[in-house]
Order: C-alpha cells, then sequence, then structure tokens
C-alpha cells in the first residue's frame, strides 16, 4: 500500500513561500511524475513528502495515516537522489543492504534480498566493488537497488536520470517503468524533462512557482491544457501562441497552436509566412518561421519536406486541435 | 595549459625554497647539534657548528638527572587522551553546525574561536584557584581538561570544514534508509570523514604536546608533560645549554617522528577545502 495525500501542504524558507498550499492525491500503485522549470518547488515538494523538510502548514498522508511529524526513516518511504547519494566508503553490497541492517533484519535475510535486487538490476558482478569503480548508469542502479530492497511503500525519484548521459537516459528511462510494472509500487518522480513526464507517468503533476497548474494524464494535459503555463510547457518543440486578430477572430485572447496541428501549403492557407530555418530530423522536419501579422512559428512536419530558407509558404492551423484561452490565460472549451 | 618555466628559473625558485626550509628549520638543528656538545662548546664564540667533540653526555646526565619517561608517558597521556576526548564533543557539535545549523550557527563558530584570542594568562588566576579548591592542580585530570577545552574550538571548526565538504544527500539517504542520528554519525560521516578526523587530531596532539602556558602553570612533577622536563633545565644559576638542548631534543623528538610519519595527512588537513 502506498497511497499519499497532501493537504493544503504549505512551505515557506523565511519570508519566502515555495510551496503554496497544494492539494494532491497520488493513488496507491500510481506513477505520478512532478514537472516543472527549475525552482518551481518540485524538489521541495518531493522532499516535503520524504520528510527531509518540515511542513510550513498543511499535512501529508501516507495510506491515510497523518506522517506530517513522522521521521523520514519511520516512513516507510525509499528515496533515489540526483547525486545518487552512495556511500562511498561502503561497497555496492554494503550499501544496497544499509537500509536492512538499520531495519536490524537477519544477516540472512539481508543476504538473500541483497543478491534478489542485484540480479534485477544487473549488479551481481559488482557487489564488491566501491561506488567509485562504478559508471554513472550502474551507480544509478546502485542507488534504485538500496531503495527496492527496503520494500517501501512508495519510491521517491528526485531527478534521478538528470547526471547520465542522453542514451543511458533512455535506457535506465525504460527500466524504471518496466521496475514500475513490476513492482506496482507507488512511484514519485521529479523531473524537469517533460520527455521523460510524458513517457512515464500515469499522472503528471505541473507546478510553477510553488503552485499545482494542473494534475491529469500525460494525454490529457497534451490535448486539454487547463492554462497558456500547461499549455507552452507540455509538448516539444512548444505549442504556438498566437494573439491578435487571428485569435479575436475565434473569439480567444490567445489561441495555441501545437507545432504538429497545422498544414502547410506552398499556394494557399490563412497565414503568409517565410522559412527561416528547417531542422532535417528525417522522421520529421521541424520548420521555422516568420508569419505575417503573427510573428514566429515552429511547425513539425512529417517525413523529409523540401523547404529552402527564405521559401514563401501558407500555414492552415487544424481547427480541431486548436487550443483558446481567455485574456486570463484560462482554457476556454 | 601548464605554465612553462625556465630551468634556471626553475633552479633558482628550488633553491630559494630549500633555504627558506633550512631556515625555518635552523633553530631545530641547532638545538640538536648543541645537544651533542659539551657545556663549553655550547657557549663558544664563535659558534662551533659541526667541528666539536661530539659526546653523549648531556643525554646520560638528563636521563640520571630525570625521569623522561614519565614526563613522556604524561606528555602522550594528556596529548592523546584530552583530543580523543575532545572529539567526542567536538563530532556532534560540528556535525549540528555543519548540517543542521541554527540562525546563530556561524556567530557561535566565531565566539568559540574567539576563546582562542584572549591571552590565557588573562583567566590564569581564576583558574588556579578553581582547580586548587576542587584537587585539581598537578593531576592528569585537571591538565587533561583543560587541554581539552583549549583545543575544542580548532577541533570544532576543523571538523566543521571538513563536514561542510560532505553533500548532505548521502546524509539524508541515511536518514531515508532508516540511519537515527547515532547511526548517521557513526556509519556514514565518520567513515567518511576519517581523513579530515585523523589530520584533525594528530594537529590538535602536536598543539597539546606543546602546551607550555598551562602546562607549566598548573603541574609540577605528577601530572607534568614533557614542557616541565625541558623547563627543569633552565636553572636560578644559569642555563646549561647543552643540557636543556638535549631535554628539548628527548622532548619534541616524539612528536616529531609522528609529524614525519603523517606529514600527508596534516598538510591535507591544513589546505581541505581550499581547491575542490
Amino acid at each position: 500500500m502506498g497511497a499519499i495525500q497532501l493537504k493544503a501542504v504549505r512551505k515557506a524558507f523565511g519570508a519566502v513561500s515555495v510551496i503554496n498550499d497544494v492539494d494532491l492525491a497520488i493513488d496507491d500503485g500510481e506513477f505520478a511524475v512532478f514537472v516543472g522549470p527549475s525552482g518551481c518547488g518540485k524538489s521541495t515538494l518531493l522532499r516535503l513528502i520524504a520528510g527531509l523538510e518540515d511542513l510550513t502548514a498543511g499535512k501529508i498522508l501516507i495510506d491515510g495515516k497523518d506522517v506530517t511529524n513522522v521521521s523520514p526513516a519511520q516512513r516507510g518511504l525509499a528515496m533515489v537522489f540526483q547525486s545518487y547519494a552512495l556511500y562511498p566508503h561502503m561497497s555496492v553490497r554494503g550499501n544496497i543492504a544499509f537500509a536492512l541492517k538499520m531495519a536490524k533484519e537477519k544477516p540472512e535475510v539481508i543476504e538473500r534480498k541483497v543478491n534478489k535486487a542485484a540480479a534485477t538490476l544487473n549488479l551481481a558482478d559488482y557487489l564488491d566493488r566501491k561506488p567509485r569503480q562504478l559508471s554513472g548508469g550502474q551507480r544509478q542502479r546502485v542507488a534504485i537497488g538500496r531503495a527496492i530492497v527496503r520494500e517501501p511503500k512508495a519510491f521517491l525519484f528526485d531527478e534521478p536520470l538528470s547526471n547520465l548521459d542522453a542514451a543511458l537516459r533512455v535506457q535506465m528511462r525504460v527500466e524504471i517503468g518496466e521496475l514500475h510494472h513490476v513492482l506496482k509500487t507507488t512511484m514519485v518522480y521529479v523531473t524537469h524533462d517533460q520527455v521523460e513526464a510524458m513517457t512515464m507517468a500515469d499522472k503528471i503533476v505541473v507546478l510553477d512557482k510553488g503552485s499545482v497548474m494542473q494534475v491529469g494524464a500525460p494525454l490529457e494535459l497534451y490535448n486539454k491544457p487547463n492554462g497558456l503555463f500547461v499549455a507552452g510547457f507540455i509538448g516539444s518543440p512548444t505549442m504556438n501562441l498566437i494573439r491578435g486578430e487571428s485569435a479575436a477572430k475565434r473569439s480567444a485572447a490567445t489561441i495555441g497552436v501545437r507545432p504538429e496541428h497545422a498544414d502547410v501549403s506552398t499556394t494557399e492557407g490563412e497565414w503568409r509566412a517565410k522559412v527561416r530555418l528547417a531542422e532535417h530530423l528525417g522522421s520529421d522536419t521541424f520548420v521555422h518561421l516568420d508569419a505575417d501579422g503573427i510573428g514566429p512559428l515552429v511547425l513539425r512536419l512529417q517525413g523529409e519536406k523540401p523547404l529552402a530558407v527564405g521559401q514563401e509558404v501558407f500555414v492552415t492551423p487544424r481547427e480541431a486541435r486548436l487550443h483558446r484561452f481567455d485574456k486570463d490565460g484560462k482554457r476556454i472549451d | 595549459m601548464a605554465r612553462k618555466q625556465s630551468s634556471g628559473k626553475r633552479l633558482g625558485v628550488t633553491l630559494l625554497a630549500w633555504a627558506v626550509a633550512f631556515v625555518i628549520f635552523f633553530p631545530i638543528l641547532w638545538t640538536f647539534i648543541t645537544s651533542f656538545k659539551s657545556e663549553l662548546d655550547a657557549i663558544a664564540m664563535p659558534p662551533k657548528f659541526l667541528f666539536f667533540n661530539w659526546t653523549l653526555e648531556n643525554y646520560a646526565e638528563v636521563q640520571q638527572r630525570s625521569n623522561y619517561l614519565k614526563y613522556a608517558s604524561n606528555s602522550i597521556v594528556l596529548s592523546v587522551g584530552a583530543n580523543v576526548v575532545g572529539l567526542l564533543f567536538a563530532v556532534p557539535a560540528a556535525w549540528a553546525m555543519a548540517f543542521a545549523p541554527g540562525k546563530r550557527a556561524k556567530d557561535l563558530l566565531l565566539w568559540m574561536l574567539s576563546t582562542k584570542m584572549m591571552p590565557g594568562v588573562g583567566v590564569l588566576v581564576p583558574i588556579y584557584l578553581l582547580f586548587r579548591d576542587m584537587g585539581l592542580l598537578d593531576s592528569l585530570w585537571g591538565i587533561g581538561l583543560v587541554l581539552m577545552l583549549l583545543n575544542l574550538p580548532i577541533l570544532v571548526w576543523m571538523l566543521y570544514t571538513y563536514f561542510k565538504e560532505i553533500p548532505a544527500e548521502i546524509l539524508e539517504a541515511a536518514r531515508v534508509d532508516g540511519a537515527s542520528l547515532y547511526d548517521e554519525i557513526v556509519y556514514v560521516l565518520t567513515p567518511m570523514a576519517t581523513p579530515g578526523i585523523a589530520s584533525t587530531m594528530l594537529l590538535a596532539i602536536i598543539l597539546s604536546w606543546n602546551e607550555a602556558f598551562w602546562t607549566l602553570n598548573l603541574a609540577t612533577s605528577n601530572a607534568a608533560p614533557l614542557t616541565a622536563f625541558i623547563a627543569s633545565y633552565s636553572a636560578p644559576e644559569g642555563f646549561f645549554w647543552a643540557k636543556l638542548s638535549a631535554a628539548s631534543t628527548l622532548a619534541i623528538a616524539p612528536i616529531l617522528v609522528l609529524g614525519w610519519i603523517s606529514q600527508k595527512q596534516l598538510v591535507r588537513g591544513l589546505t581541505f577545502g581550499a581547491v575542490k
């Protein structure tokens, strides 16, 4: 079991408020991802759940039990840190076994659990090595192994992949996803990388300036962002936000067009534009345009498109996929 | 890119470094050489550097006149004992300052250090009277207590700088892993800080070993360390330089050897945190 509930959680450092009255429910077994720009408070929120920071106000419940004033050790959670935070003087075995030793488990139980975790994470050959003798990916696996053996109510991940190179990041992302599938334990994952958020999460929590902007399934956020912030944050390349006449025509203050939700023609269309740059990725072509009376636009076209810099094109947004926002930045349905 | 230096310049710098080192080391060398002279050779003018009758008679006489081993064992007990006990206070204090600092942690640290700025003689009389009334004069416990308190600010400061270098996330990981404060300090922090603790201890032991003001004022015989042993060779009828030098050589030899063996640790300790 590992249902986590946050009730009107507030955190301030001195006069600076970093988390503002956050209400949130994470169901048992759910993979929740906190995502947001740097300094939005996502790591602080995770640390509040872990018990590494004290709340200024509000309550945190785990499985319905108030743990607001319970020490990190007693909360039954496991955490994986961005810097791995391995114990450098202990071997891999010592690192993974540490929590079990603290829990005063019997040596044979420790041995069995450590070996099982090592086998799951492909670490069996490295048990006697020190962390400094491991690669980044292996270190991250040890950190995860250290979390697994405790059989926690929930795993907390604080940007665990940000120190890894791109290829390894993709691999570890898949591994963590599979791990969640096997263990079916609640996972709370903090990242600033929205690709990680979109691919891993059952539920994404978008944060900005210490407040929850929107909570929902990845595609829900993609298809129905509730405001300009989420619209601009989720999706890559980011949504084109257009003000002025084109928006007014559609009874909105701002309209949003995702790069993949517009058509380009060389003969006719709603907006006339000039190609500023075309990025050819093979599978897609990212076209950067300067549209008359609109400003810069980025579009994603499928496949290879022979567009030259300076070429004139016409852009037509797909009305059905268009997002409308009022003058306060709220979504209009 | 490394800076290139001409070989002539490098030789010049090397020679200068050796010269400076020699000047710093000279008093110890001179003491050592003098300890092998007769009293007459010791005060000869112009001074005799190497060409004199080398003799061990000063060492023999020093051994005869005073019980070197007793002073030496007192020095060892006092300098090691006081700092081991000091460490028991300093580690938790430095932990608190580094990882759970209150609003006034920096002020507190500065205040602790400021106690080192006051000359000891300023509090000699009250401490002497306290010691007299508590029966601590000339006792290992009493002198040990003073030496411990004298070094405590340095121990806390040095350990604090070491602990600051340890990523807080590792201790947080231990906390989430179920470690109590005791477990955290004993199983995680201390092993990680061992090099720092070792060099702090070395420096503190050397300081205690050489501490003369309090040991000379509060101890006379029972608890007297090697500093008192040296001082006993300055007699009212004048200095016996050769014997004084022999006593000094005997007194500083153990700590010099310790310092020599552990010089790597010491240098690391003194420059720790300067460069990441």
